[in-house]
């Protein structure tokens, strides 16, 4: 019917679509318990989406102005050959308009009103029915909804989530899987009949809505004590949850199951060894459409010496898209760049930091021997040089500019006024979806972007190949059991200490400009705690922590010592937990 | 060498000395990378050549508009300073209530020009004021002892560019790293001041251009970012010192003045003597830029609407910044020069007459390919289509005769451009575009006249009174006197004519006035019988409205001026070679400049079709 009309209102598919689906799911699964009504359901449905098709309307209008924002941009397909600009704004960014949502939110309070008064229709013949039916039974009583929509003044405030959930690209896959989750739950549970009817008998309280919405399963428990009082409560959660219309049996239940036996089988494995076999089982598949990827990176290839001329006029190249970029710049490097300097620096090193690139640039390519006093210094001795000598050229390619070690502001800032001297030619690559966002205008002027769109489609082997290596120590198993191992060998007094210090840390864990404990008051509550008697003890038992990299000293601006544990505070509290158990 | 490692993360990579003489020119990629090998070299030169002079042109025009405030800030900079040479009454008063000069500089949202506007602010500055000048970002500055020692080393080295013979001791003085405090701050400027004192006679450059005992301007670019308690902690310790040494702040401010109140408390602010300058509105400079650089005949590079288009929108949609516009346009001519092969031919006509002549037989076939050529050639007749697809030389001399009509239209699009926008830009609601770019690029898009806007807008036209019409006559007039083209002669008669039309209209209503008007007339008439006839007569004159003068003057204005719009304004695509002028693949320059890393990766995870080109997707 009007399945394709729902089409080409462009991101309203997604909502209409599961509708049906869910519909036929209803019917086939439940067919025939709800024979009887079901010849009702598959009417209203249509007049409902008749409705919805007059709201789509004004909301394709809304499309179609974003459209045309961004069709004056230019992106008409036409001239955009393989590039997948092709696609609008508007079918990416929609569900996030806030216009938009408040139009779904609208359909989702009218969602969430109609089931209870739903039921009213003819109660006594199939009360069951409309309770095992929520979704379709919402539907069933859309001309009720066209009178109850203008009182519905408190469209704008269903919750957030709601919102969010009803508009999600993928609300189509969740929806299902959640519909088919509470059908089969409400087989299950005799009781649902019980409590359709005790609804019943409220329905013309707002709880009405919950009736329908909420899991049953959750509901027999509240519902039997006190059959008053849940009117109000029932209301607020109603109103409140953002599980309406879904079961409690989530995928974040089957996950942590999963993840625990998972975790088990891992814990008997080396995990070396584990990563060592998914590679292996990684490269005997083959790859797919190996021809057609081949193509498309020949086609990247003949636009090098294009990005040698741009890069020689002063502007900078940034690759995005889908698919590792660092093959196509090691073929930059290896093509083009042999008889230059250039520095490559990769990205997704684990400890990359800006200073390191900085490093290489004074010690290696301008052979200065000596050392800073800060990054900034540096760089500005590197603008100098190269200022100063104008037959220096550079090079620099870096692998995921976007990385989690130099998307810091400051790294940054460091490296977008190094691209800013002509002589230095900065290529890089991003892959983070947010990516641009760590530019601002300012930054964006300094690295005088040209933005190149390279998807490849080749697989992320050499940029995640530090993921879980020994070397890094990002697994809090890992540093839990180093601290553990330290601890153990340590005195009761030194584990008090370092327990103050954790305690500490934990409290203020939610300040994010904590500098960490100062050492006068530390001192001041490891005596309260009898745990040193004298400034020094403290100091040489802190020493045996500093040795051990547990705790990490830094001086504040007004030169108080101040200390810290240099770990994340999730393995800081299970580390105290496990104390705990062990006292 | 590889660059994998696990205990490295950057790579240098040095060639052997001998191998890197090899040093390949700019030159050489344009022409590796060019879709066509036919004359890359000059095309890469006039490319060169065309971005200078765009390059010079713009930086003249921002030097032009930012002239004005800087004369004021020059003229502020004297009037405090000038107190403080007096040490009079004034200045000691001010002394007492430590009030430090400061001038807030309003520059606009627009972040990313601003460093080309205190580039400029500090050389005029070190050009006529001031050899003591700190620039300050806020980035530098976290505290207030980076702030100092920022601004200490910042002065002494100016000191040093100033008089380079005595480097050899101040050089020393900053390398030994001062204790950074406003002592030394004062001590410093006392001693300097005293050595070029002392020094005028020997160096009269120094003392003829800067004034004597020159004040310390000390320049906060971005006044927003810098945190609260370094500036505040800043301006209460210089106001202490303002007595010793002279002392001027500028803050560059991006937002609104109020912003100085918001980030300082009263206390501190009231330490401040602040005076006001605004700088030109961004939008205003991009539509001199754009009247100066596009509307003319000066450039032979045009931009297509789209193109225009696009990068109007990412000024007005996402940064405001001229100098993001400039970019654009220059990537504009890259790209043009370097994907176009007959852009050897976009330079000046005589230039471009000559290159023609000397064009390869690859050359004509690539003009025979151009869409708008074959249209031409369709035109003709078949004897000489048959010359012009085979001949070469035919076609070169079809093809001087065509840009030669292209550079004719161009001279005469602009200058009527102007008109037009003259009269539709005081039309009410602006149905043709409030700027002259909208009306550029309307213009572009197709035939302006067959617009739905146009056709309101001369309807509005016609109701436009008669001063208004007279001077936007003789706007007109002015526009096209001043413009180049060889065919005004005969519009400026003919609106001359309109204009002294106009003068008469005046003088015969003048005259009308003192002959005895019909209400006059009515006073006489005592009959109550004529009385009614005669206002019965007026009332069918009023009905039938017979056009005045005046009116039926207007009509043939404005009819005037619609077959101006529709001889000279035919959009710039319906022109033969239209190709080797206009730049006009928007996508590419949307693509690099403006580009969707989302949508990217979006279409490539759901639509895989749309990179491989794969049957089975």
């Amino acid at each position: 019917m009007s399945l394709a009309e729902c089409r080409s209102a462009g991101a309203l598919e997604v909502k209409f679509v599961p509708d049906e689906d869910v519909l036929r799911h209803i019917a086939d699964d439940a067919g025939i318990k709800v024979q009887k009504g079901k010849n009702q359901l598959i009417a209203n449905p249509k007049r409902f989406v008749k409705k919805l098709e007059a709201i789509s309307d004004d909301e394709a209008q809304e499309v179609l102005e974003e459209k045309s924002y961004v069709a004056v941009l230019g992106v008409c397909g036409e001239e955009s050959m393989t590039n997948g600009s092709s696609v609008g704004g508007g079918e990416v960014y929609t569900f996030q308009t806030p216009k938009r949502s408040n139009k779904m939110a609208e359909l989702a309070s009218e969602l969430a009103q109609t089931p209870g008064q739903s039921a009213v229709p003819d109660p006594s013949k199939c009360p069951e029915k409309t309770a095992k039916t929520p979704q379709s039974s919402k539907r069933s009583s859309s001309s009720q909804v066209q009178q109850k929509t203008k009182k519905n003044e408190f469209v704008s405030t269903t919750p957030y989530r709601l919102r969010k959930r009803l508009a999600a690209p993928d609300a189509q896959l969740e929806s299902e899987s959640e519909y088919s989750a509470s059908c089969s739950e409400e087989e299950e549970g005799e009781e649902a009949q019980k409590e359709v009817s005790t609804v019943l008998s409220h329905q013309k309280t707002p709880a009405k809505t919950k009736a329908v919405s909420t899991p049953p399963s959750r509901k027999t428990l509240t519902k039997k004590k006190d059959n008053m009082n849940d009117l109000v409560e029932e209301y607020f959660e109603a109103h409140s949850s953002s599980k309406v219309l879904t079961s409690d049996r989530t995928l974040q239940k089957l996950r942590r199951k999963r993840l625990n036996q998972f975790l088990e089988e891992i814990n008997c494995l080396n995990v070396a060894e584990l990563q060592q076999t998914l590679h292996d089982l990684l490269q005997k598949s083959p790859l797919a459409y190996a021809a057609e990827i081949k193509e498309l990176n020949q086609q990247y290839e003949s636009l090098f010496s294009k990005w040698m001329l741009q890069l020689h006029l002063g502007f900078n190249i940034v690759l995005y898209g889908l698919g590792s970029k660092h093959d196509l710049l090691e073929k930059f490097r290896t093509s083009m760049l042999q008889d230059c300097v250039h520095l490559v620096v990769n990205g997704y090193f684990p400890s990359i930091t800006v200073k390191s690139v900085l490093n290489s640039i004074t010690e290696e390519v301008l052979d200065h021997i000596g050392t800073f006093r800060s990054p900034l210094d540096q760089l500005e001795f590197i603008m100098k040089r190269f200022k100063e000598d104008s037959s220096l050229e550079l090079y620099v390619l870096i692998h995921n500019l976007d990385s989690q070690m130099l998307r810091g502001e400051r790294s940054q800032q460091i490296l977008a006024q190094l691209s800013s001297l002509p002589s230095i030619y900065l290529i890089a690559s991003i892959d983070h979806i947010n990516a641009p966002l760590m530019w601002d205008q300012a930054k964006q002027s300094l690295y005088n972007w040209l933005w190149y769109e390279t998807t490849t489609f080749s697989p992320y082997v050499e940029e995640t190949s530090y993921e879980n290596s020994l070397l890094v120590q990002q697994s809090g198993s890992l540093a839990l059991s180093s601290l553990t191992h330290v601890l153990r060998s340590l005195t009761p007094n030194a584990r008090g200490i370092f327990r103050l210090l954790a305690q500490y840390q934990l409290e203020n864990k939610d300040n994010a400009s904590y500098p960490g404990l100062s050492f006068q008051d530390f001192y001041q509550q490891c005596r309260e705690a009898f745990l040193v008697n004298s400034d020094l003890t403290l100091r040489a038992q802190l020493t045996e922590f500093r040795d051990h990299k547990l705790i990490r000293t830094k001086r504040g601006a007004d030169g108080v010592e101040y200390l810290l544990i240099p770990v994340d505070d999730s393995t800081l509290s299970d580390f105290l937990e496990k104390e705990d158990e062990d006292i | 060498m590889s660059t994998r490692s696990l205990s490295k993360g950057c790579f240098v990579f040095k060639p052997s000395p001998k191998k890197r003489k090899v040093s390949r020119t700019t030159a050489y990629y344009f022409r590796e990378g060019s879709s066509d090998l036919e004359d890359s070299e000059l095309r890469f030169a006039t490319c060169q050549s065309l971005q200078k002079q765009v390059k010079s042109e713009t930086e003249q025009i921002e030097e032009e508009l930012n002239e004005q405030l800087f004369d004021n800030l020059v003229s502020f900079l004297r009037r405090s300073h000038s107190a403080f040479q007096e040490k009079k009454t004034e200045w000691t008063c001010r002394t007492k209530s430590r009030e430090i000069p400061t001038a807030a500089l309003v520059l606009g949202v627009n972040v990313t020009d601003h460093d080309f506007t205190f580039r400029s602010l500090s050389e005029v500055l070190q050009n006529n004021v001031t050899p003591y000048i700190a620039l300050l970002e806020a980035k530098d500055c976290p505290g207030i002892k980076n702030l100092m020692q920022k601004l200490l080393g910042q002065l002494m080295n100016c000191c040093i560019d100033v008089d380079s013979s005595e480097e050899e001791d101040y050089e020393h003085v900053s390398r030994s790293r001062v204790r950074c405090s406003m002592t030394t701050l004062i001590n410093w400027y006392e001693s300097a001041t005293k050595r070029t004192d002392s020094e005028t006679p020997g160096k009269k450059r120094t003392s003829s251009r800067h004034w004597q005992s020159p004040p310390v301007v000390v320049i906060f670019k971005d006044m927003e970012s810098f945190t609260t308690k370094v500036l505040q902690d800043f301006v209460v310790i210089s106001s202490q010192h303002i007595g010793e040494f002279p002392l001027v702040l500028i803050f560059g401010i991006a937002t609104s003045p109020m912003i100085i109140h918001s980030l300082l408390p009263h206390s501190v602010s009231s330490l401040l003597c602040i005076e006001l300058f605004q700088s030109l509105s961004c939008k205003d400079h991009l539509s001199t830029i754009i009247d100066k650089i596009l509307l003319t005949t000066q450039f032979p590079l045009k931009l297509s609407e789209k193109v225009l288009q696009v990068l109007i929108n990412i000024f007005l949609y996402h940064d405001f910044s001229v100098q993001n516009f400039i970019k654009g346009f220059q990537l504009c001519i890259v790209e043009h020069f370097h994907s176009n092969p007959l852009s050897v031919l976009c330079c000046q006509l005589e230039e471009a007459k000559r290159r023609v002549n000397s064009l390869s037989h690859n050359q004509c076939e690539n003009v025979r390919r151009l869409p708008s050529f074959r249209r031409y050639v369709e035109s003709q007749v078949s004897e000489k289509q048959i010359a012009l697809l085979t001949v070469d030389s035919s076609l070169k001399e079809a093809v001087q005769k065509l840009l030669e009509d292209l550079n004719v239209y161009h001279e005469n699009y602009f200058p009527i451009l102007r008109c037009l926008h003259v009269f539709t830009s005081s039309l009410p609601k602006y149905p043709l575009g409030k700027q002259i770019r909208e009306l550029h690029c309307a213009c572009l898009e197709n035939r302006v006249w067959e617009t739905e806007e146009y056709e309101s807008s001369l309807q509005l036209a016609r109701m436009l009174n008669k001063s208004d019409l007279v001077t936007m006559l003789q706007k007109c007039v002015e526009i096209l006197v001043s413009s180049p083209g060889r065919e005004f002669d005969e519009i400026v008669e003919k609106l001359k004519e309109f204009l002294t039309q106009f003068q008469k209209l005046e003088e015969a209503y003048q005259e009308r006035d003192e002959s005895i008007s019909p209400q006059k007339e009515l006073q006489k008439k005592t009959n109550l019988y004529h009385l009614q006839k005669t206002l019965l007569e007026l009332k069918e004159s009023r009905r039938s409205k017979k056009l005045t003068k005046f009116e039926m003057l207007r009509f043939e204005v404005v009819d005037y001026i619609d077959s101006l719009v529709r001889h000279y304004l035919v959009p710039a695509d319906h022109k033969t070679l239209h190709e080797i002028v206009y730049f006009n693949t928007a996508s590419v320059l949307r693509e690099h400049l403006n580009a969707a890393p989302r949508i990217a990766l979006h279409t490539a995870l759901n639509n895989p079709y749309s990179y491989l080109k794969s049957e089975v997707l």
